[in-house]
This record gives structure tokens, C-alpha cells and sequence, in this order.
């Protein structure tokens, strides 16, 4: 079936503004993937105003000259400087200027200036069945997963196009049939223990993503709600290592009170029944630095930190000074209540570098020193750094991510899976 | 070896050495914008240039910023000279639509069953612009 646009929709494609520039990109992605009919969103997260070049920016100032502005709800990514001034982003001109260019353009058409890659956790949280169009692997995952709203994987440009036409192809996630489960994650093999630490949840969400790719798939055998961090790990980790848009966790997340509910058939189409071993090998996956005698920089928030994650992290510091840096990334959002009491203060006293309104493996920030070892408790920041950064990775827990960083050197203490 | 293959996104047809990608990539963090070059350290085919390249993709993962990059490449000549998807994506293919309403000349890209990439492997390949595919002899 060929796409069908409503007469409007037509009359704004034809139009040689921004807008009809909009239209047409939406219209061509339908197009392509064989949609016959676009429906109307609430809400958009936009991913396109991070630089990564010129044509980027050309684009989005495009669009600006076109006069076009959203028409629904928009929050923003992460872009490629800190405009918080917390860090120093090691940008040059001319690339400074066309990465604050772009970010300047994705204001002008209206969207809010929220700057992070966790916006549920800065007040933008659609409600359940609604149809949104959200970029940002992580953020995809989470809206689809732990809000229940509806959204495919918007790439960069469509996301904006979406956001000011109003309007998606009515396809993939948005269809309540495609967002039922055909594979079974079973985790019940794992030890409780195992399955309540902060170290799980990135190296299941990485496993999971390796092994079921885009399909949907349903985890059993979680006992409690791991809470909101926890399935934001597992969720960023999950999009990074496969093209999860979607997962579901039996008895915790909205679609699935239970594996039957949410099954697309009587029997699933797989098991994956995880083994302690399997989840070593997957952990194992996440460095890519063989035994280390020393690190270089910590750098965790990927996704953005949380307030609860700062509140761990300021824990285990104790006050501590560290010897080598730690890059905290974290939102605008999160980084008010952490100037409320002075506390940004003590954590940059100690070592630790607030990275706000962007990351470490987006911009340059971290030294180009070559080499260098750089450990993380991020699923996503383990896949990207060594490609990005140059730095090699070694993956860890935050507790032993922050004793590595008052040592210098690797310390591991974490439970076994 | 010649197949007739499905348009994706049509452009100017396009050919050179084949460069069959034996798993998914990420272009975002997998593919450097400024010269095409793979640079994801996991990924078989680490330090291949995929500029002017007949690129072979048997599926891409990860990052939605990978229309961002692929546009990137385009904008500065280091595309490659077409793609052949196994399946359309989306995510990156829209670097190609959103660069043809910039008016820049975009390479075409096709669809093409993955098991029939090996044909293709080592040899120079042409993409034409009714995305029939043939491999020069």
C-alpha cells in the first residue's frame, strides 16, 4: 500500500517553506518503509542538534531561514558544548562556532532547551499509549519500555521533522501488535544478590541487545522493581550493543504485569536462558584495556546522572580527594538541585569534573593523551569511548569506578553473576 | 554476477572497490565523518575506508544519529559511491533523503538480499541508476 497524505498534509508538502521541507522528509521516510498514512504526535525528544558537521548545522538553519517551528512539546539532546560553563570543551574554531550554531537554530524553532539524554528524568514523561517521536537510543528505549508511550527509533533530522509537521509514518512501535514480546530473556539462573547490584543492570542490557537484536523480547525472572536507574542502564546498554527499541520486564514494566500479557503467541519463539557464564562473557565484552597497571580518568553518566546517582557517587567519595579525574555528564536539570547546597562545590573539590548539557564521548573533553585507560560503569560509554575517545575502557561498578579513581589504579570488588 | 535490485532512496549511480561489511555497524562512533573511515575497534572491519566504496551493509545498529553522520559524509565528498542495504534502515538512509532536500548529490542506495553479498566481495562493483548491480569482470 502507498503512502497516502491528507489533502492539508499534501497542500504543506507542496509548500517551498520549512515546513513543506518537514512534510517532505516525514513523506519520504513513510515512503521508504512502506507506510500508508502518518498519525499525529504529542511530543517530541530531538537528537539533531549535536555537531558532528557542517551539514548538521546547514540543515537546521534551513529550516530556521524556512521559518518553520514545532508544533508540539520538544525537548532536547545533548548538544556538543557545556553551556553551563561547568567544563571545558576542547573545541576549536571553526567548529566551535557551528557546533554553537546549531544548538542556537534548534532553539530558534522552539524547542526547550533541556540539553540531556535522559529527558524522563528532566519532567518530559508522555503518558502510557501515547504516540511521540523521540531520538536518542537511550531515550527510545526508555519511552517505549518504562513509560509505555509509543515511539520508533527517530533518527537525527526526521526526529525535528516530526516534531514540526506534528505528525509520524504509523509504523513499527507506534502499532500496539508490534510491541508484543516473541522472546523470553530469562534471568532467574542469576543469583539475587547479583541481580540487585548496580552492575547487573549495564551488562544485562548489553547482553540482551547482543542476543535478541530488534526484536522484542520480555525479561523474566526480575523478583523486584530494580528501580528507574537500574532500567535506564539496561535500556542505554541494550541500544548500544543491538537495536533495542523496546524491552519489556515481567512484574515491572507498564505493558507486561506478566509474560503471558505481553507474549505475541502461546509459546514464545525463543529462550535465552542466561548463565553466570554468559554474563562474564558479556561483561568481559565491555573492556577493551587488557589489566591495566593504572587509569587515567573515570567518566560516568551515560545515560546523564540522576540526583539519586549523584547521591551514591558523593557517598562513595566520602570527601575523598581522587587521583585522577572523574567526568560526571549529567543534565541541566539534575545539576539545579546540585548547586541548591553547595554540594557541586564539594564533588569538584574532590576531583570530579561536572560535565553538563553534553558528554565525554561526544565532544572533546578529556585530554587526547593516547593510550589512555579510561574506566566506566556505563554500558554506553564502554562501547563508545575507545571509538570516540581514543581511550581503551575497563568496565566496573560506580563503587569500584570511584575507589579506582582514588587509587589511580583498577581496583575490582564486585559480586559474581 | 549481476542483480536488478529495489531503489531505497534513488541518487547518482556509482562505482568502486566492493566493501562488504561482515556484521552490523554503528555508523555513529563506528564510522569517522570526516574520512569514512571505520572506526569502531570491535567491528571486522576496523580501519576500512568506506568513502568511494561500493558499501555492502548486512544491518546497522546502535546510535540514531547515524543519518547525522552518513549526511556528514556526503557533505564532504566522503560517502561511499553507493550502498546496498540488506534492508532499508530508516534512521540511516534518511542522511540520504534529508541530503537530496539540501540539494547536495547524494550516491543511490539499493536493496539486495544479504546471503548474495559474497558474490560481490574483493571485486569492483557498479551501482546503476535502475539499481541493477554488476560486478566488472
Amino acid at each position: 500500500m502507498s503512502l497516502a497524505l491528507s489533502p492539508e498534509e499534501q497542500a504543506i508538502a507542496a509548500s517551498q517553506d520549512g515546513a513543506g521541507m518537514a512534510m517532505r522528509i516525514v513523506a519520504e521516510s513513510a515512503r521508504l518503509l512502506g507506510v500508508p498514512r502518518l498519525i499525529p504526535i504529542v511530543s517530541a525528544h530531538i537528537d539533531g542538534a549535536l555537531y558532528h558537521g557542517d551539514s548538521g548545522t546547514l540543515f537546521a538553519e534551513r529550516l530556521v531561514e524556512g521559518g518553520a517551528k514545532v508544533a508540539v512539546r520538544s525537548t532536547l539532546n545533548v548538544g556538543a558544548l557545556d553551556l553551563m560553563g561547568c567544563s571545558r570543551i576542547r573545541l576549536e574554531e571553526p567548529q566551535r562556532g557551528m557546533a554553537w550554531r546549531i544548538m542556537e537554530a534548534y532553539r530558534k524553532l522552539g524547542c526547550e532547551q533541556s540539553w540531556t539524554c535522559a529527558p524522563y528524568q528532566a519532567g518530559h514523561r508522555p503518558t502510557q499509549g501515547s504516540d511521540v517521536a523521540w531520538g536518542e537510543s537511550n531515550a527510545v528505549v526508555f519511552c517505549n519500555s518504562v513509560l509505555g508511550a509509543r515511539t520508533n527509533r527517530y533518527g537525527d533530522f526526521l526526529d525535528i521533522a516530526c516534531a514540526i509537521t506534528g505528525r509520524a509514518p504509523d509504523y513499527g512501535l507506534h502499532r500496539p501488535e508490534n510491541r508484543r514480546a516473541r522472546l523470553v530473556f530469562d534471568v532467574s539462573g542469576l543469583s539475587p544478590s547479583y541481580l540487585a547490584s548496580e552492575i547487573a543492570w549495564p551488562v544485562l542490557g548489553s547482553l540482551y541487545g547482543r542476543e535478541v537484536g530488534n526484536a522484542i523480547g520480555i525479561v523474566r525472572g526480575v523478583a523486584g522493581h530494580p528501580g528507574e536507574d537500574a532500567l535506564k542502564a539496561f535500556g542505554a546498554a541494550a541500544a548500544s550493543s543491538g537495536a533495542v527499541g523496546l524491552f519489556h520486564i515481567a512484574g515491572v514494566t507498564p505493558e507486561a504485569p506478566d509474560v503471558a500479557t505481553i507474549l505475541a503467541g502461546p509459546e514464545p519463539e525463543a529462550v535465552i536462558r542466561v548463565t553466570p557464564e554468559m554474563v562474564a562473557k558479556a561483561r568481559a565484552g565491555l573492556s577493551t584495556a587488557a589489566a591495566p597497571k593504572a587509569i587515567d580518568a573515570v567518566a560516568i553518566g551515560s545515560p546523564h546522572l540522576s540526583n539519586a546517582e549523584f547521591d551514591s557517587l558523593e557517598r562513595l567519595i566520602a570527601g575523598r580527594r581522587l587521583a585522577v579525574p572523574i567526568y560526571a555528564c549529567t543534565g541541566r536539570h539534575a545539576l539545579a538541585l546540585l548547586e541548591k547546597d553547595g554540594r557541586r562545590k564539594r564533588l569538584e573539590a574532590s576531583g570530579v569534573v561536572i560535565v553538563a548539557d553534553t558528554c565525554v564521548v561526544v565532544t572533546p573533553i578529556m585530554p587526547d593523551i593516547g593510550n589512555g585507560v579510561l574506566m566506566t560503569n556505563s554500558g554506553k560509554f564502554a562501547h563508545y569511548a575507545p571509538g570516540n575517545t581514543g581511550y581503551a575502557v575497563l568496565y566496573a561498578s560506580l563503587a569500584d569506578c570511584v575507589e579506582s579513581a582514588v587509587r589511580g589504579k583498577p581496583v575490582f570488588t564486585d559480586v559474581a553473576a | 554476477m549481476n542483480s536488478a535490485a529495489e531503489i531505497l532512496v534513488p541518487g547518482k549511480a556509482g562505482e568502486g572497490e566492493a566493501l562488504v561489511l561482515t556484521a552490523p555497524i554503528s555508523f555513529w562512533g563506528g564510522v569517522d565523518p570526516k574520512t569514512g573511515r571505520i572506526a569502531d575497534v570491535r567491528h571486522p572491519q576496523h580501519g576500512e575506508v568506506i568513502a568511494g566504496r561500493v558499501l555492502f551493509l548486512p544491518g546497522t545498529i546502535g546510535s540514531s544519529s547515524a543519518s547525522a553522520v552518513l549526511m556528514e559524509l556526503v557533505h564532504n565528498g566522503r560517502a561511499p559511491t553507493a550502498l546496498v542495504l540488506h534492508e532499508p534502515d530508516a534512521i540511516l538512509l534518511l542522511g540520504l533523503i534529508v541530503a537530496r532536500e539540501m540539494g547536495w548529490e547524494t550516491p543511490i542506495a539499493t536493496r539486495l538480499e544479504r546471503g548474495a553479498f559474497d558474490a560481490y566481495r574483493g571485486g569492483a562493483v557498479s551501482v546503476g541508476a535502475d539499481g541493477a548491480i554488476t560486478a566488472a569482470v
